[in-house]
């Protein structure tokens, strides 16, 4: 049977779509700033979010985007401060956001922890369409940020202090980076689930980075990867009835694989032009 | 006319630690200003303090004729800092990297033409026209510290800060430094820059600030070429050594 003759198929997709193009567009930047588990910490937060929501009565997207943004802001301020380094940092929200949402989850009315599964592992078969226009708004919302804040993004992301002197609003960048971050984890949560959201938003860049050499190439060849996994995962799950989530992931990181032989046999032809550029003890290193 | 930067009884401390104490760096139009002293001398936070990115505990700092705070004209001051921000966890190629010191201009607008062929002038000075499209991490530290300072001068900038410019640079890159400030210098670009040793750059040098233990010990003509590390004696390498291993421009790879 054609799976786009399903609602719940075509649904899906388009989620997929999405996602695969928001996560390593976002990703992009938290690589660069070799923050690359920050999607991950900020992942474990939105499940206090989502507990919060069971425990509160309203929907536990809405309360994981909150929850999520806002652990992502302390974040970015715990490491503007410099007073905690980024690693630490990030364990802190990692234990803090497990922690609250299993407590959180005991003190809803008739909640367990089972509630939480679907949100930690994904469950892209029931999204209904009220999930797909919240998906869609978020996602089109942090592309149009992208589009218009992408280069100040570049700048500050590959040199802070350069771009500070050149006058632009750093800080502000910053925050809008994490609060980006933040809604793409909860728009992943419910195609990947919250412990691989961080996947789509690594995997894919670091797939790239074994093809090409600059940042923009990067950014393309990771959105194509992002949906292509995304697709094919959704796809493949109905044909072999799996965990899309996981097939999404798990296709990734078979993309980076070839990538990554495909990348080792392109480096080792000799690139005469740039090696006879480098003075004879670099080209040696 | 207000001079181009203007420090007066400046104070920095790091974590209430005072880094400077009491300086003073007036620098006029068309000046070509060096700050000298060993290791932790106070010379990059002086420079560091002239950028805006370190702020000042007491004294006062005007940039032309601007107090700091007020500030904006952000295209007229390019700054070269010290180590090369070049590999960030996703590489990208020096065109890239160099147009970023182009937003100070653009903003968010798109860019232009205009901005394109600032950029490509930019890459230009700096004599890596051919590597262009590579990756920066490829490049040696002398032309990733180029990188650095192409970016700095694609908004045409009117004053010039490097911090360091020749750490652990090979002579090739350092003669290649010496030549685009030459240039820029006869346009009547105003430079402050911070050196170990002058090197090639030593006829570019109008006056020196020699610090040590956080105050200025001695402001005026250059020292000769043989006094350069008179109060640096721990550094008193020939000007030809080629490799600095404990800069941290190596240390990037």
């Amino acid at each position: 049977m054609n799976p786009l003759a399903l609602e719940f198929m075509r649904l899906a997709l388009l989620s997929a779509v999405l996602v695969g193009l928001v996560a390593p567009a976002v990703g992009v930047f938290l690589v660069q700033r070799r923050l690359a588990l920050m999607g991950d910490g900020i992942g474990h937060v939105a499940l206090t979010g989502v507990a919060l929501g069971f425990l509160l009565g309203t929907a536990p997207v809405l309360t994981a985007v909150v929850v999520a943004a806002v652990g992502a802001v302390v974040l970015e301020l715990v490491r503007q401060a410099g007073r905690t380094s980024g690693d630490v940092a990030l364990a802190l929200m990692f234990y803090g956001g497990i922690a609250g949402g299993v407590l959180l989850i005991g003190l809803a009315p008739g909640g367990t922890n089972a509630n939480l599964l679907s949100y930690l592992f994904g469950s892209l078969t029931a999204v209904s369409p009220g999930d797909v226009v919240v998906i869609s708004t978020l996602s089109v919302g942090v592309l149009l940020a992208l589009g218009v804040f992408g280069r100040q993004l570049f700048a500050v992301c590959h040199d802070e202090e350069h771009a500070r002197v050149m006058g632009l609003p750093v800080r502000a960048l910053n925050l809008l980076l994490a609060v980006m971050a933040a809604l793409t984890v909860t728009v992943a949560m419910r195609v990947v689930g919250l412990l691989l959201v961080s996947a789509l938003m690594v995997v894919p860049v670091a797939t790239a980075q074994q093809l090409v050499r600059g940042f923009r190439a990067t950014v393309v060849v990771a959105l194509c990867a992002g949906v292509l996994a995304a697709v094919s995962g959704v796809l493949g799950s109905y044909y072999v009835d799996t965990a899309p989530g996981a097939l999404i992931v798990v296709l990734a990181l078979a993309l980076f694989g070839v990538a990554a032989a495909v990348g080792a046999v392109v480096r080792r032809r000799p690139r005469g032009a740039s090696a006879a550029a480098l003075p004879a003890g670099l080209a040696a290193r | 006319m207000s001079p181009v930067v203007a420090l007066r009884g400046a104070s920095v401390a790091y974590d209430g630690q005072p880094a400077v104490e009491d300086v003073d760096l007036v620098v006029d139009r068309g000046e070509v200003v060096a700050v000298l002293g060993a290791n932790g001398s106070g010379k990059s936070t002086v420079v560091r303090a002239v950028v805006g990115l370190l702020p000042l505990v007491t004294g006062s700092l005007e940039l032309f004729g601007t107090p700091r705070a007020h500030f904006r004209e952000w295209t007229r001051l390019g700054y070269v800092p010290q180590r090369a921000g070049a590999t960030t966890g996703v590489p990208a190629t020096v065109r890239e990297v160099v147009a970023t010191g182009r937003l100070a201009r653009t903003g968010l607008r798109r860019s232009g033409p205009a901005d394109r062929r600032a950029v490509q002038a930019a890459i230009e000075a700096v004599g890596l026209a051919d590597r262009a499209r590579d990756s920066v991490g490829t490049l040696s530290g002398g032309q990733q510290q180029r990188v650095l300072i192409a970016r700095a001068l694609t908004c045409e900038p009117d004053l010039l800060v490097l911090d360091e410019p020749t750490a652990g640079v090979d002579l090739v890159s350092q003669s290649a430094l010496a030549t685009t400030l030459d240039g820029l210098v006869r346009r009547g670009t105003t430079v402050v820059l911070v050196a170990h040793e002058l090197g090639p750059l030593h006829h570019l040098i109008t006056r020196a600030l020699t610090m040590a233990d956080g105050r200025v010990l001695h402001d005026g003509p250059p020292p000769a070429l043989d006094h350069l590390h008179v109060h640096d004696p721990e550094h008193a390498h020939p000007v030809h050594e080629v490799r600095d291993t404990t800069s941290p421009a190596w240390g990037l790879r």
